[in-house]
């Protein structure tokens, strides 16, 4: 099994690299183009099919390490 | 004065720090690798600037795990000061040490250079070798140094007296230029509840000798030494 986890700034913290992307999008001559936000993507191989284990375990590897919860939310996607 | 200096794999101002504990104790540190397990008896544990782990995932954030630091957590509970300077304070941070967080810089770009910093209380034992509103010039050296915390914790850290260092111009004012990486409320430095954990983003080690350009920053290890004999 896989898991996905997205890992987000929170809304409100500050992304300088967001902006930067975003700036740079405008100058290659995007159009429409609102607030960019950057996140990361990381994704964990996961020994066993109970699905309900896999997301706990996850769950507490977000809480514990790959998020940080003053600036950082996450979702977890299982498959 | 006895410290204790900690190396992560990617540390590289701990000789700094070191030569800076010197010459204010006396006494040469020991230096603790990441991976022991035991720390040796200390007055004071340093957790020194660098890029450990190659601030992989979030600065700090594996070093925050790393096995000696259960043992850091549990001296500072008992009591024993620690000292956070650069990747040392994300470290803290990451570790659930000190409140917040340290975010890249509000520019984006990696700043080495000197900064002034505004000494918001000479009433810790880090702080006590200045004067309450002195400025001093201190080199930083970071991309991620733009401290943020919710405002109920940036309240209560100004309530408690728990900010140790601000950003500041020349002259000790609070300026938006001054404040060069965006730090919430010019944060440079702060305080845990018992202020006995003191993590700042600048590098006071560097500035301990004439030759080096400067000799505000030791004013820190001084004091430090009169508050420990």
């Amino acid at each position: 099994m896989k898991a996905r986890v997205h890992v987000s700034l929170k809304t409100g913290v500050l992304d300088p690299q967001g902006k930067a992307i975003g700036n740079a999008l405008a100058s290659l001559g995007f159009t429409g183009i609102g607030e960019v936000r950057q996140g990361k993507l990381i994704e964990i191989e996961i020994e066993g099919s109970d699905k309900a284990a896999a997301q706990a375990k996850v769950e507490k590897m977000c809480q514990e390490l790959l998020a940080n919860p003053v600036i950082e939310n996450y979702t977890i996607e299982l498959e | 004065m006895k410290a204790a200096v900690i190396i992560f794999p990617g540390s590289n101002r701990e000789r700094d720090v070191c030569t800076a504990l010197k010459r204010a104790s006396g006494k040469d540190p020991a230096i603790v690798w990441h991976g022991d397990t035991e720390l040796p008896a200390a007055d004071l544990i340093v957790l020194p600037g660098g890029f450990a782990y190659g601030d992989y995932l979030r600065c700090g954030a594996m070093a925050a795990h790393s096995p000696i630091m259960r043992e850091v957590k549990a001296r500072a509970a008992k009591g024993t000061p620690v000292l956070g300077i650069c990747n040392g304070f994300q470290v803290l941070t990451e570790a659930g040490m000190l409140p917040g967080a340290l975010l890249a810089n509000r520019t984006l770009s990696f700043v080495c250079r000197d900064v002034y910093l505004r000494v918001e209380t000479s009433q810790t034992m880090f702080t006590c070798g200045y004067e309450t509103g002195q400025a001093i010039r201190v080199p930083v050296a970071h991309g991620e140094g733009n401290y943020t915390a919710d405002p109920a914790t940036l309240d209560r850290l100004e309530g408690e007296g728990r900010v140790a260092f601000r950003y500041c111009s020349a002259e000790g004012e609070l300026t938006d230029e001054g404040n060069f990486n965006g730090s919430a409320r010019s944060i440079a430095g702060i305080l845990n509840e018992t202020r006995t954990v003191l993590g700042m983003m600048p590098h006071p080690e560097n500035v301990t000798d004439p030759l080096l350009g400067g000799t505000d920053g030791q004013g820190l290890f001084d004091g430090i030494v009169s508050a420990l004999q």
